[in-house]
Formats: structure tokens, sequence, C-alpha cells
């Protein structure tokens, strides 16, 4: 490409590992990018794109060092550059956007100040040109309030806008190149949706030439021209979009493909007369003191109730802060709830741990989201495993060994490992060892919190694969929280819906894909990008709040619900509505109303 | 798809060379451990003994180190001494860590009430100047090993209650703490496996730091002559009473002084590299 903007020739990268030896960690790598071109680097974690991305910039990180190659911006060769003049560079013709920009504001600081910032240092323009400029970029961005929401601080606004904020900032001094690197990974997909069509507007509009970099193949798809496939610092494929998505050339790429749209596994033949292992009626919990009637201070889930069957998996999902993870811990008895009843089997299950029989502690078991720090580090595997076998049946000696090895065999992991200490282990490795603790007490239910989030698409698609074979070959009973949708809709054959702490649907999972939906699930299919080109064009808007509704409404959804009755949703609490489907919602809506005012979203799940 | 368990094992674990400066500071630390207990067997003279007509005499082969201010063998008074340093140091450590390290726990898992109660009583323990503090008890009580061990050992107990505190209430919120409380484990068993193997590394560095400024402490005290009493002398004592040797740059002042130094930088080196230690005992286990 003559014309190209920016020429990357065979990039070498360089790290020192724990031992002190030297590895190459991008491996000769060059690509070409056209000036409003967007390309995106893809892979999963240790792939190197990060790595490759900050080249650009001329930066390596701590204990990395660019070995070779050259990168061409323009007229520049930026690694031949001094200190001096790549910040210089920096900001000005290279920007760069972060994963978390709760991280890259200063809380001390308007944000007005901040974006400005790089147009001022590099004096590309003057304080009130900046300003005005910014408020352009607010406004492209649909940032609400574009005159004002520069004099607030990083706190006061939400994640989302934050995200769009630190896009105004990298824009500020019109850079030739933007490196967006993983820009919506922590947030929700529906803020992600408003995030991403943001970006994408303000890209088209001012012909910005960006390098994403990513993890999600369906993101990508909406967002980039050309996409470049990496696995272990080296380039695997590349090509454009429509290519890579629909004829992968590569074994690898076609692995990425088929781990990011999870097939559902078969629903399995649940008998319907299983009797349910846990029965929750009417739960209320919440953190503070409990006032006169038992409430507490800040309840974080209201009236909840469902049952889990034997051997079967029931999903929770909601967005973040929507009282998921309190759940689990209400049911583990971390938390005992304020008001409601849990039923164990047969019996009554005391709401706090210290009430609880040995039997009925055995019986629930937690598995936590990171395994990072669910596994004790100065402990070995075998002594992680070994020590719920002793606890909950008194296993010593031969026989914990033997647990320990079943166990490992369980969940397919190498017996070699029981030595080892979590530190030593992968991070697929150490979710299966914190699964395989959970296993070791011989429990009925395991509650699973986002077991598969921090994990890469395809080693938490073999996690999810594992739990759903033990499923079947144990008869576990599973409470799966995750915010996924796609992850849910896979492994469980129920789901429940719950958003601030009201359970707004529940119905079986096979319904999910069924239209009507609640409003709020309604909005959650919506977001879910999907694997094709101009998703994010054909998808509607979702209404969402700017700003949190300032009083508590009867129908929590009521500020961002498109169908909601003023007047009725925000004074009475909305009713509990049976759809032909067979789920349950939350909703003062008929069923024929949602039919017709939510638009069929049918496809947008097979 | 579990072909990824299988495939990705890391590779064999290697060997970690051990720090040099580690190394260094262990062998300073280990070397004066031992003369704390051997020292008056490998003395060459009693330290009591007057073995030298003239007083402050540089170093000679029959004095590697000179002798004092009475003419006394200054090698064979500092090797008597080490016990004296070294050991009461030590032992209020072991006081003012051990307590620390309990009452720090006990507040980090109990919470509540006991917390706020033990924190506000040792807050206003650290409130008090540790010298002043000492010198007041000494005042008080007389001078004596026993005194002297209660005393270092108070005095730095808060310190080290703080330090033990903050990392356990840290460790205690972690998921591991929490799933070993979902499992109903007791408060025992959660302290001694769960919490205290992960708080080992930063709990024995501040011992090393602690026992740093114990034995400052105490030779702050002897050189004051208020620590340990003729016609026991430990190195602080040492120093004081040599101190007329100063203008003369006899050996007798600075040796102990040296002791002193040398003590410190060991015991410092040797924390500042425990780091790098444990991870090669982890490993080795």
């Amino acid at each position: 490409m003559a014309d190209a903007l920016l020429q990357v020739e065979g990039l070498h990268v360089t790290a020192r590992n724990a031992e002190g030896e030297t590895v190459t960690i991008v491996r000769d790598v060059g690509f070409a990018l056209a000036r409003g071109e967007v390309l995106a680097l893809i892979g999963e974690s240790g792939s190197g794109k990060t790595t490759i991305a900050l080249s650009l910039l001329g930066y390596a990180r701590p204990g990395c060092r660019i070995a070779g190659g050259r990168i061409q911006l323009g007229e520049t060769e930026i690694l031949s550059l001094s200190a001096g003049e790549l910040r210089d560079i920096r900001g000005r013709r290279v920007a760069y956007v972060a994963q978390s920009a709760a991280a890259a504001f200063n809380p001390s600081r308007r944000i007005m100040d901040q974006v400005v910032e790089a147009a001022m240092i590099h004096g590309t323009a003057s304080r009130a040109e900046a300003e005005s400029e910014a408020v352009e970029l607010f406004r492209a961005l649909a940032l609400p309030e574009p005159f004002r929401i520069g004099a607030r601080y990083p706190h006061q606004v939400s994640g989302g806008q934050l995200q769009r904020l630190m896009a105004a900032m990298a824009l500020i001094a019109r850079p030739d190149l933007v490196i967006l690197d993983e820009p919506t990974t922590a947030l929700d997909v529906t803020t992600q949706i408003e995030v991403l069509r943001a970006f994408k507007n303000v890209v088209r509009q001012r012909g910005t030439t960006a390098v994403y970099v990513s993890h999600d193949l369906a993101v990508v798809a909406q967002m980039a021209d050309r996409i470049i496939v990496l696995r272990d610092g080296q380039m695997r494929e590349e090509g454009p979009t429509p290519q890579i998505l629909d004829a992968p050339a590569h074994p690898y790429t076609q692995s990425l493909l088929a781990a990011a749209a999870p097939r559902p596994r078969a629903p399995g033949s649940l008998p319907e007369a299983a009797p349910p292992v846990l029965r929750v009626e009417g739960l209320t919990a919440g953190y503070g003191p409990a006032d006169a009637g038992g409430m507490p201070l800040i309840p974080v889930l209201r009236d909840v109730g469902f049952e889990i069957r034997r051997g079967a998996a029931l999903g929770v999902i909601g967005e973040s802060g929507c009282g998921k993870s309190t759940l689990a811990r209400v049911v583990a008895g971390l938390l005992p709830m304020a008001r409601g009843s849990m039923r164990l089997g047969e019996e009554a299950l005391p709401p706090d741990i210290a009430r609880r029989t040995p039997d009925q502690l055995r019986r629930v078991q937690l598995v936590f989201q990171s395994a990072d720090t669910a596994l004790n580090p100065s402990r070995t595997v075998a002594q992680i495993l070994g020590r719920p076998a002793t606890f909950f049946h008194g296993a010593r000696g031969a026989e914990r060994d033997r647990r320990v090895a079943h166990l490992l065999e369980l969940v397919r992991l190498p017996k070699g490992l029981a030595d080892r200490l979590p530190g030593e282990l992968s991070g697929g490795q150490k979710q299966r060892v914190n699964l395989a603790r959970a296993l070791a007490a011989e429990p009925e239910l395991i509650l699973c919190d986002e077991v598969t989030s921090a994990l890469d698409t395809v080693v938490g698609a073999a996690i999810l694969d594992l739990m759903d074979e033990l499923r079947r070959e144990l008869g576990l009973a599973t409470m799966f929280i995750s915010h996924d949708l796609h992850t849910v809709r896979a492994v469980c054959d129920e789901v429940m819906v719950l958003y601030a702490g009201q359970r707004v649907e529940l119905g079986a999972g096979s319904a999910m894909a069924e239209a009507p939906w609640h409003p709020y699930t309604d909005l959650l299919v919506a977001s879910v990008p999907e694997l094709r080109p101009g998703w994010l064009e054909q998808t509607a808007a979702p209404r969402t709040p700017e700003a949190p509704a300032s009083r508590r409404s009867a129908c929590a959804f009521f500020p961002r619900c498109p169908v909601a009755i003023p007047g009725i949703c925000d004074r009475d609490p909305p009713p509990l509505r049976a759809l032909a489907k067979g789920s349950e919602i939350l909703c003062h809506r008929e069923e024929a109303e949602l039919l017709q005012m939510l638009p069929s979203r049918k496809e947008a799940l097979v | 798809m579990s072909g990824e368990a299988l495939s990705d094992v890391p590779p064999p674990r290697r060997r970690r060379r051990w720090p040099l400066l580690g190394l260094l500071g262990g062998a300073i630390v280990v070397f004066w451990l031992a003369m704390a207990f051997l020292g008056g067997l490998v003395a060459p003279h009693d330290a009591g003994r007057i073995v030298d007509m003239d007083v402050f005499t540089p170093m000679t082969a029959a004095f590697p180190l000179g002798t004092d201010y009475l003419g006394r063998d200054m090698l064979s008074r500092i090797l008597h001494g080490t016990r004296y340093t070294v050991g009461v140091a030590l032992a209020a450590t072991l006081l003012a860590s051990g307590s620390g390290l309990v009452l720090g726990m006990a507040a980090a898992t109990r919470g509540g009430w006991t917390d706020l109660v033990l924190s506000r009583c040792l807050d206003t323990l650290s409130a008090m100047p540790s010298k002043m503090f000492a010198l007041v008890v000494v005042a008080a009580f007389g001078s004596s090993v026993p005194v002297l061990v209660l005393a270092a050992g108070i005095i730095y107990t808060p310190g080290a209650y703080r330090i033990a505190r903050s990392l356990a209430v840290g460790i205690a919120a972690m998921d591991y703490v929490r799933v070993a409380r979902a499992r109903g484990e007791g408060t025992a068993y959660i302290l001694r496996e769960e919490i205290l193997p992960n708080m080992t590394g930063p709990v024995l560095a501040d011992f090393g730091l602690r026992f740093v400024f114990i034995v400052l402490l105490l030779s702050g005290l002897s050189f004051l002559g208020l620590g340990v009493q003729p016609p026991n002398a430990d190195w602080g004592s040492l120093v004081r009473e040599n101190i007329g040797g100063l203008a003369e740059g006899a050996p007798a002042v600075l040796m102990p002084a040296l002791a002193i130094a040398s003590l410190t930088i060991g015991v410092n080196l040797l924390i500042d590299n425990l780091g790098g230690f444990r991870r090669r005992g982890g490993e080795g286990a």
C-alpha cells in the first residue's frame, strides 16, 4: 500500500520472564493501514495484541523491549524517535483509549480540564478553541448536556459516559491514528451498545484511522474494516472483516468463531417431576442495619422466588449491580436474608451459616468468579481439594489422596498437578480446581458466580462443556450466574432475569428465544452484539436514561422502559403476568401489547 | 475441549538463584546468633579480666580489637556482650511480634467491639514516645534483663499489631476465606490455614525491622547507662564506657559501634531479600 498512513514491518517485542530469560512475545508482525481505515487486532489474553498496540505509540511496558522492526507513521519512523520526540507524537498524532476509563481519569480534576489537556500540551489550539472542539466531540459521542458535562468530575458521570469522554480526550488534538484498547470490555452489554454506536459515529464522521484491540469478535465485526487474528504473538490470519467472519481460513480463527457463538448444549431429558433441590420464596436481602419491618437499609434483592430441581441449571442474568452475586451469597448463607424462606430438599434452610448443619453446608457449594482470589495461593492443589474431603467426609491418608485424584479426573486435569501451587497453573486450570473443590463436598447444588467471565472465550467454552457433563454425570443442580446471555442460554434449562434486585422474568431457557419478553429482557437480548457486520446500525437505539432516576418508582425499570405507561408504571407495583410461552414477567403491559410494541428479535438469538 | 487443560501445563519449575546480598545478610545474622550462644566459649579471655597494663591499645596480634579503658580485651567483651544485645532484642522482638500478630488477627477476624477496643488501646500505647516510655519503666522498676525485654516488647507491640491487623483484614476479605467460611470452618482453622500462611512474608519482614529497632533502642538505653548493668555489658554499654577513647581513635569505641551496625545492616539485607528466599523455599517444598 503506497498511500498507507501506518506501515508496520517485522515488529519484534521481547520480554524478560520470571526466570530472567528473554522471550519473544511479538514475532515478525507487519501490516499497513490506509487513512480512514479501522483495523482490528483480535486474540486471546497473551496473544500480544495490546503489546503491538502500545508499540505503535513507541511504548513498551516495563520489562518489555521493542527488539526490531519498523513502524512508519506517515513520514515518521516511530521507533527511531527520542523520548522527547515521542512525547511530541503521543496525544497529537497517535492517541490511546484504554480499557478502564475510571482508572484513566484523574478523580480530582474536572472532566473538561482533562479532555483539552492534550491540545493544551501540544499547543494545537487555544483553550477556547479546544473547549468548543470538545463540546463538538461530546455531541458527536451522544453525551448528555454537551455544554455542561465538562464541568463535572469523573465520579459524577456513568461508566459508559466516562468511556466516551476518554474517546473525546483522545480525539481532541485530531490525531492521525487512534488506538482503542478493549474500550468496551468492562461495560455491561446495554451500555456497550451505546458506546460502540458513539465510537462508530465519530470514527465515520471524522474519517479517523483507528486500531481496535479486542478479544470479542462480535464487537470487532461492528467496528473494523479489516481484522488481524493473533495468537502467541504471531499473525495467524489477516483479511477484510466479512471474509474473516464468513470464510475463516486459519483453523485458529475457526475455533475462535466456534467459541464466540456457543451452541446450546442439548437441553437434556430433564424429568419434569424431579424434586426441587432448592426452593426460595419472597427472598429480600441487603446491606446495612434493618428497620422495624426487617428491611435492610440498602435492599439489594426484593421478593425473589424460584426453585431449582435436581439435575437442572438455573441461569441468573442481569447487569452489574442487579444483585445476582448477592443472591449466591444469600443462598450460601454468607449474607443472611432479611425476609423470605429457603428450603433445601425437604428441610428449611436457615439463613445464617452458623445455624446450618454440616450436612446442609455440604449440600450447597459456592464457586467464585475469579479463581485467582478463590484459591489460597500458599496451599497446593492437593491441600485445597483434600480439605473439603476431610471436612465433610472424614477422608484421610490414602482415602484422601484417592479422592483428590478422582476429583482431578472429574475436572479433566492431569494428576501431576496435585503438588502445584495455584500460581503455577493457567487460568483455565485454576478455574477447574475451583470447581473441583466445590465437587469435593459431593454437593447437591452448586452456585456458580460468573465462572467463565474472567476466562478467554475458548477456555471458557471448555469450562462450560465440563460443567454440563458434570451436571449430567452427577445429577447436580446448578445456579449459574452470568452477565452474558449467550452463556446462560447455552447451559441453562431455566433463566431468571434480575433487574435492580427484582425478578422481572423467569422462564425456560428455550422460552428466552421467543418473544415477547419483559421490556428489560428485550433490551438485554437486543444488546448482545451479533457476529455480522451492520448489526449495530440495524439495531434500534435502546432508550436509556443518562441520569439515574432520582425517585424510586414502583417499577424499577420505569425510567428506562420504552413501553412504560406514565401514571401507572411509576405508581403501582407491576403485577406478575404469565406468558403463553410459559414464562412469568413482572409488567403492567399485556402480552399482546408487548408483542406489538417491541419489535420481534427472535432471529437475534438463533 | 479438555485438550486445553492437558496441553498448557506450565514448563518445569526452575531453581531461582539465591540473592547474593541476602546470603551476605543471612551469614552476618547467623554469625551473630551463633556468637550469642557460643560467644563466651570462643572468647580468648574472660570478659572482666584486665589483661593489658596499657589502656585503649590499638589492634595488635595479641588483642585483635585492642583493649578498653581498663585494659580488658575488646574482642572478648564484644563476644560476651552479644548474648545481651542479640538475646534481649530477640526475646523482646518475639514478644512484640508474637503478641501483635495474635491480637491483630483476633481483631481482624472478630471485628466489631474486639477490634475497636484493641485498636484504641494499642493506639494509645503507640502515642507514647518509645525512649520516654522505656526511661520511665526503667526508672520505676530498675534495670534488669526481664524489665528490658518486657518494656521493649510492649513498646513495639502496637506497630506489629497494626501490620498484622491490616494484612489479616485484607486476606479475610478474599474469596478463599469466604469459601472456607461457607464450608463452616471454625475461626481457628481459618486463621491458621487460610490467613496466616499468606501473611508470613510481610510479617517476617516486619519482624526483622522490629528487631533492628529494638537493638537500637536497647543500645541507646545502655549508652545512657540505663540498659544492661555492669559488670555485664551489651554493645551499647561498651560504646559508652569507652567513649573516652574516641579522641584517640581507639578501636575500643569503634568496634562495638561497628558490631551494632553490622547486625542491623545484616538483618536488613536478609529481610529485603526474603522474597527471593521464600520463592525458592516454596518450590523446594
